[in-house]
């Protein structure tokens, strides 16, 4: 059915760009969001998704055909799409939105992913997706491009095996321990922080990546359209924790923790 | 790519009513070995304060969910409850209950107005499934919710940036169906001790998925007598100050043990393998909100406060008086964790 040998698999890692998760940020006086004139970087969860997509062509040499990465945001996305093709992605794609348009929403997002999808004329076997962004902290996209493609999904992914037959079989965290899945391809794989350590990129693959071909797309080429239908009111900072000060030795602290009820 | 065709036969996002509809939720009731999950309860709240009737979902497989049934009956705030059973819904996979709720959605006299769960690994894989196929956004970890009756639309507080910002979203009245899941530690539990002779109990054919592109191989829990990080009441975390693996292990968890408290760790604590993965808490890792936190040679970097400092007691120990976890700690200790802890143990043993 699918248009590509069973032998060459096709990976696609959609990534985001994120404020930098060792940024303290702060919330815009207006309460419209937060200041985002600070580092941004590649949402962590997404590194590891390339990282895995990469791991996969090292398993298995011949098994893998090309490795896109895909990113919808403005144009300093395309910062994000460089990353990901110096640490070892063979091409990119980059859904170009104003630099003023507020954050897609997941479904939006996931319905632009699943019409990239649908373009690539070779197909698209496996998605490797974050769990989540570190920004919306939402975590749906990878299940909503899942769903609108009618695929098979593994979320929270801690280990994938490539099998013979087009299925992968997943290992994924659950509340209290793990699951094990087994997916037929196509089908949609979300990262958890367990499933591999990032590799960096090396300078001479940062100029490299400067040459790897970059298409870009527009969200009405498309088809999509990515205006929120949930209206955010406002962003507010969250209540202020005040310390309760020092205790002086052990006593103290066990005192206090009787004062409050604990023990 | 025939598939790829179900992107553009989606079902019309809109209906319109003459007026808005008066709320009626939809709770999916998880459970496992028998036991109806803790979260659920939490959902139960947060169900109640929409306002309207509240119907409980039950899925399973055949002859597992009679006891569910009897305990579920019981939950104060629940008006019906459905279920549905096939052999299917022995593991819950997202590929086999996102259609069973789809059809419950869209049968013709169907009153639900909002789905909502605990924000589970579980629920987490099923309802954005769900929503995509109906054309409809989620909103993910809700700390709090409230529905107008006058104008028919949801409002949502969630925590974005790990946390250090809250979101109010509104859902617009048109929405076909609200799906949303629920923080479990910012509702309280529903009591479980109604008569339950009220609730209207009726079956729902189950949604056959045959060759479901994903199957079930196994499931391995911790077998640990500690609750789990998630919804753990207390919890003790060790940062990179307890220099290994057997310091971590021979420090921590006698506290845990005499605490009864879920062991936890900073990414540092993690990164450097004194701690399983699934321990850490922190931005990217768990979000943890215990009555009692124990922070033992964790800084306090803004990545970690990040996952506990919702936390309603924070006590840190740390030698260090600058670290910046003694700004949130409601009683930090400076000592060396070493003497500390024990000291600690043997203090809270006798109180």
């Amino acid at each position: 059915m699918r248009p590509t040998p069973a032998n060459l698999l096709r990976v696609l890692v959609p990534i985001k760009r994120c404020v930098d998760y060792a940024v303290k940020i702060r919330v815009n006086p207006s309460q419209t969001g937060i200041d985002t004139n600070v580092k941004h970087s590649m949402n962590p969860f997404d590194e590891i998704a390339v990282e895995e997509a990469l791991r996969l062509r090292e398993r298995h040499k011949d098994l893998i055909k090309s490795i896109k990465v895909l990113t919808i945001g403005p144009p300093k996305s395309q910062e994000t799409l460089r990353t990901a093709l110096a640490m070892g992605a063979d091409e990119a794609i980059h859904v170009e939105t104003p630099a003023d348009a507020p954050h897609g929403e997941p479904l939006g997002i996931a319905k632009a992913i699943a019409a990239v999808i649908a373009r690539e004329k070779d197909g698209v076997d496996i998605v490797i997706m974050g769990k989540q962004a570190i920004d919306g902290d939402e975590g749906q996209t990878g299940q909503m491009v899942a769903g609108l493609m009618g695929w098979g999904q593994a979320t929270f992914a801690s280990s994938v095996t490539v099998n013979e037959g087009g299925t992968l079989n997943v290992n994924t965290e659950i509340d209290g321990g793990a699951e094990e899945v087994k997916v037929r391809m196509p089908a949609v794989i979300t990262t958890d922080l367990r499933l591999n350590t990032p590799r960096y990129a090396s300078l001479p693959n940062i100029m490299k990546a400067k040459k790897k071909p970059l298409t870009k797309v527009t969200p009405e080429e498309l088809g999509v359209d990515l205006k929120p239908i949930l209206e955010t009111i406002k962003v507010t900072e969250p209540p202020k924790r005040v310390g309760g000060g020092k205790v002086e030795n052990v006593d103290e602290l066990v005192a206090k923790l009787k004062e409050a009820g604990i023990v | 790519m025939l598939r790829a065709r179900n992107i553009v036969a989606v079902p019309a996002r809109f209906r319109s009513y003459a007026t808005a509809r008066s709320p009626h939720s939809l709770v999916l009731i998880e459970h496992r070995d028998g036991v109806i999950q803790s979260g659920t309860l939490s959902a139960l709240t947060a169900a109640t304060q929409l306002g309207g009737p509240v119907t409980g979902l039950v899925v399973g497989a055949p002859g597992k969910i009679e006891t569910i049934l009897e305990n579920a009956k019981r939950l104060k705030g629940l008006t019906a409850l459905l279920h549905s059973s096939s052999p299917q819904y022995e593991n819950p996979l997202a590929e086999t209950v996102s259609p069973l709720l789809k059809s419950i959605i869209e049968a013709g006299s169907s009153p639900y107005t909002h789905i909502i769960s605990s924000h589970s690994a579980t629920a987490r894989a099923i309802l954005p499934r769900l929503a995509a196929t109906l054309d409809v956004p989620a909103v993910s970890d809700v700390t709090s919710v409230e529905h107008s009756t006058s104008d028919g639309t949801t409002t949502y507080i969630r925590p974005i940036y790990a946390g250090n910002a809250l979101a109010t979203v509104r859902a617009p009245s048109d929405l076909k169906v609200n799906i949303f899941t629920v923080r479990g530690t910012a509702f309280s539990k529903a009591a479980a001790d109604e008569s339950g002779d009220a609730v209207e109990v009726k079956a729902v054919d189950p949604v056959e998925v045959p060759d479901s592109p994903t199957t079930h191989v196994n499931t391995s829990l911790q077998k640990s007598d500690r609750p789990d990080l998630g919804v753990a009441t207390r919890v003790v975390s060790g940062g990179r100050a307890l220099k290994n693996k057997e310091t971590f292990d021979a420090t921590l968890e006698p506290l845990a043990d005499v605490l009864g408290a879920a062991v936890g760790a900073s990414r540092a604590a993690v990164d450097d393998g004194y701690a399983d993965n699934s321990l850490q808490v922190g931005q990217t890792g768990k979000v943890v909100a215990p009555e009692l936190y124990i922070a033992i040679g964790i800084s306090g970097a803004i990545q970690h406060l990040a996952g506990m400092k919702d936390s309603k007691f924070i006590v840190a120990i740390n030698k260090d008086p600058e670290a910046p976890i003694h700004q949130v700690a409601d009683a930090g200790l400076v000592a060396d964790l070493f003497t500390a802890v024990p000291e600690l143990v043997e203090k809270l043993k006798k109180a």
